[in-house]
């Protein structure tokens, strides 16, 4: 090396500076009400609960919380609005106001990016690349189908169900009101919404864009408050249809209060999915693929890639450069716009998520934990792979929605499908594979509703998305989701 | 005495795995004709025997579903074959179980082998209707394939032919297997189609029958985890409900008839078949 | 074919992860495996075809959320100062004149009269006619003298007349040599061909750090610019180099990711420590950043030195300058405060 060389061979090194986005931008009010019948109003016992900023505990804004009174008081502007309005209104005038909705998503997506990242915790870059693009995305693709509903393949002029009940989880608030509110708008229901008690705050800014769209008063209304508002939802006897996403033991029970009665379902649950690797698998892309199959939003994802099934012969290459990767992730300020992995969404969530880890360890997997700093305040948890899992282990069961990923090993194409098969769930599943019959052979085996080939974690308006078995049943998304609000 | 023949009388058993077993229990009951005539003594089959009869149509399953849409056609389309040879034994059976005239039962049997036919065409065009590619917006190549929610438990259909034929036969054609209860008083329709799977080519356990006491199997079935799907509507609106509750134990797809509803047949098809949808990237 | 013995400096990477357990219990997981010597072109094919595939969608994705990286206040203007200290700073035309020459080696070793803790550029890099030319003005500056070789940018000449080529820029005093691959030879199979120029070529440089430009833009899939990429490497590249400027597509993130991910990989495999260099269209401070940021996450601080990581670039220097000058005085500034060359 010539002395030239030498001078310039000092190592450089590249910290970030904080680049937070300001969250001055969301505009939060101190308090909401509930949206019934076009307008913002009290709960009947005036009861408000205060929704938090999970990344460091403070409150962001009380929310009101509603009870039986004030849910049959949104059934009944909702069925009002049904009886009057909504199901004379022609698919094409539907369909204008989907749009018109779809635009002022995107007029306001810097605003509802930050609301969600604050009340939620994820990352900002994850609010404002996937969440809220592809909340508008959903509106536009169904606003299309409005006038269309008779090419949809379910014969001719299918009717809507009614009145539907909708009930969201908090892992993406925005994103589920839009898959849940979207087709049934298309199809002419018309929808009581709640929201997840920790996650309250983007459908009530949803609730000014439907004001600001001059979407018919009753059409839609948000129901804010805890399980007791969504049981009231469940049980309210004017209500034609109920779809839920979250856990599998709510949707069990929903469904056992539903199953004697008129009430259409459709449920969208948990998954444990399993991400398979084979030895000839991209490897650069796959490390990716698994990291956003598990770290994405936190791990909070129905769908994540929780199960880690790798081929023997690279299971120690893979790990390798896996946990390499893993101490790369930027865990901190949701807000900040270089973060990749944010703060758990509640105390409860990281109380669960610590459980199940400890039990990780005492059943003897090998824990990798990135040696990330975490902050002082707020819920966190540190993104973590756990190697040497057995089939049996609980970590490798049940479903933990939080930045745990298990890492099991398989030798023949057979074996991962019946590794990977072996759950109760059936929600999504990854296939790494540079070999395309392979990969079809095994994608057509998985009991999965959604199988990502050599990507994961994707999600589009036109493709359907729903699980077998204890996942759920019913689909959003593509013309599979008008299904869940037609009398078809 | 008359010199006349006696007639050799046929033992109405279970049909479980491609075998005709008698119920593991040895309990059989006394099934009469409409107008209240002995029919025979058919096969009480018990909770286990639905155990049996769930076990085979699980590990039946990713055969049947493996077959081609081609090859499963074929197999439902012989039933059609071996239906129309034996019509006038079921045409007899239908009469005697439902208490109708023969030219009536005949009728029924025509239309129930015409519906088999209907449903032998649907295998190699249901993924073709329910499925399809997504334009979605990225480099992927995204479709969705209807398969099979798994196995599909059907409770007592008491139209004795036609229900029956309905109910197991639009969860076969889309690649599920089942376990049928039959109609509790009316089995032997039923029971004498089950034999005709034999000739025709279907791999045992793709279609299991127990015979018996329908408020004794039906919550057997209804509950069992392993079972996908439920078909309801052979049962009363109460006894529904009841097995309705008991399947969202394991978040059961359930199938139930609707007010007003003329022709089920479509919805049928949907009720058990789940739509998968791949994603494969796009790049050189 | 040439053998050359790599795989004598076998040397196991042994750092540590730096990953630790809630327990703080550390892990070591270290590849193992050396870089073998290539004997034939048959050996070479077989390493090559155990190479992991790319997937270009995944590839492009990875490029293209790294690149939504905010990158601000000290970080920008330290990320400014380091790309200018990476930049080979370029001129390859037909109508070079020394006088162009004399101009760009001044802004080279100080690339704003006005400010000398600006640091200078890595290089100069120019045609092999205006080598010598180049060496004199800069003199005994750290600024180092690379040169185009190998019939550059075609490469369509014989080996003989490519190695001609490149002893003459190394005796008139260049520092550094950029050598183009035969594209002909890859695309058709023929890699040993390709292997041995490389290796012929290593031999010829001398002292001379030796670049390898892939020209992946007429290689076009990720899967030949990695197979490309550990050919040069295993034929003693110091660099690898994407693009020669001259033909329509020029370096891209996705490429210059998947030669990072190239040369981690190398390292990792007992190989030594190659460096790379993105050339052609690179013009502004935002896609300087960009493809530092991509160092960063993909090979990290091993590669953010003008030792491992190079701009092939012309006007990318004064967009550098500009945006420095605008993050210390927190106005935008005009163009013409910089000279044209």
């Amino acid at each position: 090396m010539s002395d030239r060389q030498l001078a310039n061979s000092q190592l450089g090194s590249l910290e970030y500076d904080p680049a937070p986005e300001s969250a001055a931008i969301a505009k939060l009010k101190p308090s909401y009400g509930l949206f019934i019948d076009g307008e913002f109003s009290d709960a009947a016992s005036h009861g408000q609960f205060a929704t938090i900023n999970p990344a460091n505990e403070e409150t962001l804004s009380m929310v009101a919380q509603a009870n039986a009174v004030d849910v049959d008081r949104a059934v009944v502007s909702a069925r009002h609005a049904y009886d009057k309005v909504w199901s004379k209104t022609t698919g094409a005038q539907r369909s204008k106001y989907l749009f018109r909705i779809a635009r002022l998503i995107q007029e306001r997506s810097r605003e509802l990016a930050v609301v969600e990242t604050l009340d939620n915790g994820k990352p900002i870059r994850e609010s404002r690349d996937v969440d809220i693009p592809l909340a508008a995305a959903h509106f536009f693709y169904y606003a299309g189908w409005a006038d269309k509903l008779d090419h949809a393949g379910f014969g001719p002029n299918p009717k809507p169900l009614g009145v539907a009940g909708q009930i969201i989880p908090w892992n993406f608030p925005l994103l589920m009101a839009a898959w849940k509110l979207a087709p049934a708008l298309a199809a002419g229901n018309t929808c009581v919404l709640k929201p997840a008690e920790t996650t309250p705050l983007s459908a009530l800014v949803l609730a000014e864009i439907l004001q600001q769209a001059e979407l018919p008063l009753g059409v839609v209304n948000i129901v804010t408050g805890d399980g007791s508002t969504g049981a009231a939802l469940v049980d309210h006897p004017d209500v034609d249809k109920i779809a839920f996403t979250g856990s599998t033991e709510v949707g069990r029970m929903i469904q056992q209060r539903t199953a004697a009665s008129h009430k259409h379902l459709t449920l969208e649950l948990g998954g444990k999915g399993a991400n398979i690797v084979f030895d000839d698998a991209p490897i650069d892309e796959m490390i990716e693929g698994i990291i956003d199959g598990i770290f994405f939003n936190q791990g909070h994802v129905c769908c994540a890639g929780s199960r880690l099934l790798v081929q023997e012969s690279v299971a120690d290459e893979v790990l390798r450069r896996l946990v390499r990767r893993v101490e790369q992730l930027r865990v901190g300020d949701p807000l900040d716009k270089n973060t990749d992995v944010g703060a758990i969404n509640s105390a409860a969530q990281l109380l669960r998520i610590r459980e199940l880890t400890a039990f990780g360890e005492s059943e003897g997997a090998t824990r990798y934990t990135s040696s990330c700093e975490l902050p002082q305040k707020g819920y966190w948890f540190a993104p973590t792979v756990f190697a040497d899992v057995a089939q049996s282990h609980r970590i490798a069961r049940e479903e933990i929605f939080g930045p745990v990923l298990s890492v099991l090993t398989f030798r023949t194409p057979e074996e991962a499908v019946a590794k990977a098969n072996n759950t109760n769930y059936g929600l999504a599943c990854g296939i790494w594979s540079e070999k395309g019959s392979r990969t079809l052979w095994v994608a057509e085996r998985l009991r999965a509703g959604v199988i990502w080939a050599n990507t994961y974690n994707r999600f589009d308006p036109t493709s359907p998305f729903g699980g077998m078995r204890e996942s759920g049943f019913g689909r959003e998304g593509g013309r599979h989701g008008l299904e869940a609000y037609l009398n078809v | 005495m008359s010199d006349a023949r006696l007639d050799v009388r046929k033992t109405y058993k279970l049909l479980i795995n491609g075998a005709y077993p008698r119920s593991e229990s040895g309990r059989s009951y006394e099934v009469t004709s409409a107008k209240g005539a002995f029919l025979a003594n058919v096969a009480q089959g018990s909770r286990k025997d639905v155990r049996d009869a769930v076990s085979a149509a699980r590990a039946a399953q990713a055969k049947w579903w493996n077959a081609t849409a081609y090859n499963r056609g074929q197999v439902i389309y012989r039933l059609a074959e071996m239906a129309e040879s034996r019509r006038d034994e079921l045409a007899e059976h239908v009469a005697l179980a439902e208490g109708v005239n023969v030219r009536t039962s005949q009728k029924k049997v025509s239309a129930s082998i015409d519906r088999i036919v209907w449903y032998a065409g649907w295998t190699d065009k249901v993924a073709q209707v329910l499925g399809g590619t997504n334009p979605v917006a990225g480099p992927f190549f995204n479709f969705s394939i209807p398969v099979p929610s798994g196995v599909v438990g059907v409770v007592g259909v008491q139209e004795s032919l036609e229900g029956f034929v309905e109910a197991i036969m639009a969860p076969l054609c889309v690649g599920n297997t089942v376990v049928a209860l039959a109609s509790e008083t009316r089995p032997t329709p039923a029971v004498l189609l089950g034999e005709m799977t034999s000739a025709s080519d279907f791999p045992a356990g793709v279609l299991n029958i127990v015979t018996g006491l329908t408020s004794e199997l039906a919550p057997v079935l209804a509950a069992h985890e392993d079972v996908d799907g439920l078909d309801i509507c052979g049962v009363t609106r109460d006894a529904a409900d009841e097995l309705a509750v008991l399947g969202a134990g394991s978040i059961k797809r359930v199938f139930r008839p609707r007010e007003n509803e003329t022709d089920s047949s479509l919805r049928r098809l949907r009720a058990f078949v789940e739509t998968s949808t791949v994603w494969h990237t796009i790049g050189q | 074919m040439a053998a050359r013995g790599v795989a004598s400096v076998v040397q196991v990477s042994t750092a540590p992860l730096r990953l630790v357990t809630e327990q703080d219990r550390s892990v070591q997981i270290a590849a193992t495996i050396a870089v073998p010597t290539i004997e034939s072109e048959a050996q070479l094919k077989a390493l090559l075809t155990s190479l992991s595939g790319v997937d270009a969608v995944g590839a492009d994705a990875r490029a293209a959320k790294l690149s939504t990286r905010s990158i601000k206040k000290s970080t920008k203007l330290a990320a400014i100062e380091m790309a200018i200290s990476m930049v080979d700073l370029t001129t390859l035309e037909g109508a070079d004149t020394p006088g162009r020459v004399t101009s760009l080696c001044t802004k080279a070793m100080r690339p704003d009269p006005r400010d000398l803790t600006i640091p200078s550029v890595a290089a100069v890099c120019v045609y092999p006619d205006l080598v010598a030319h180049a060496r004199s003005v800069l003199g005994s500056s750290p600024v180092a003298v690379a040169s185009v070789a190998t019939s550059f940018p075609s490469g369509r000449a014989s080996l003989k007349v490519k190695l001609m080529d490149v002893r003459d820029a190394v005796s008139a005093g260049a520092d550094e040599i950029d050598m183009v691959i035969d594209r002909g030879a890859f695309l058709s199979g023929r890699i040993g061909q390709v292997f041995d120029e490389v290796v012929a070529v290593k031999e010829a440089c001398g002292e001379a750090h030796l670049k390898v430009i892939l020209e992946t833009g007429e290689l076009v899939t990720y899967d030949n610019v990695r197979r490309a990429s550990w050919i040069a490497m295993l034929g003693g590249a110091d660099f690898i180099k994407t693009s020669t400027g001259k033909v329509t597509v020029n370096a891209t993130l996705p490429v210059a990711l998947v030669m990072l991910e190239a040369v981690r990989d190398f390292a990792e495999t007992a190989g030594p420590t190659v460096g790379v260099k993105v050339a052609g269209g690179i013009r502004t401070t935002k896609d300087a950043i960009r493809y530092l940021v991509l160092v960063n996450e993909t090979v990290g601080s091993t590669w953010l030195t003008p030792n491992k990581f190079r701009f092939g670039a012309s006007s990318l220097l004064n967009d550098l300058l500009m945006q420095r000058l605008k993050q210390q005085r927190g106005t935008y500034v005009r163009a013409d405060e910089f000279s044209a060359d």
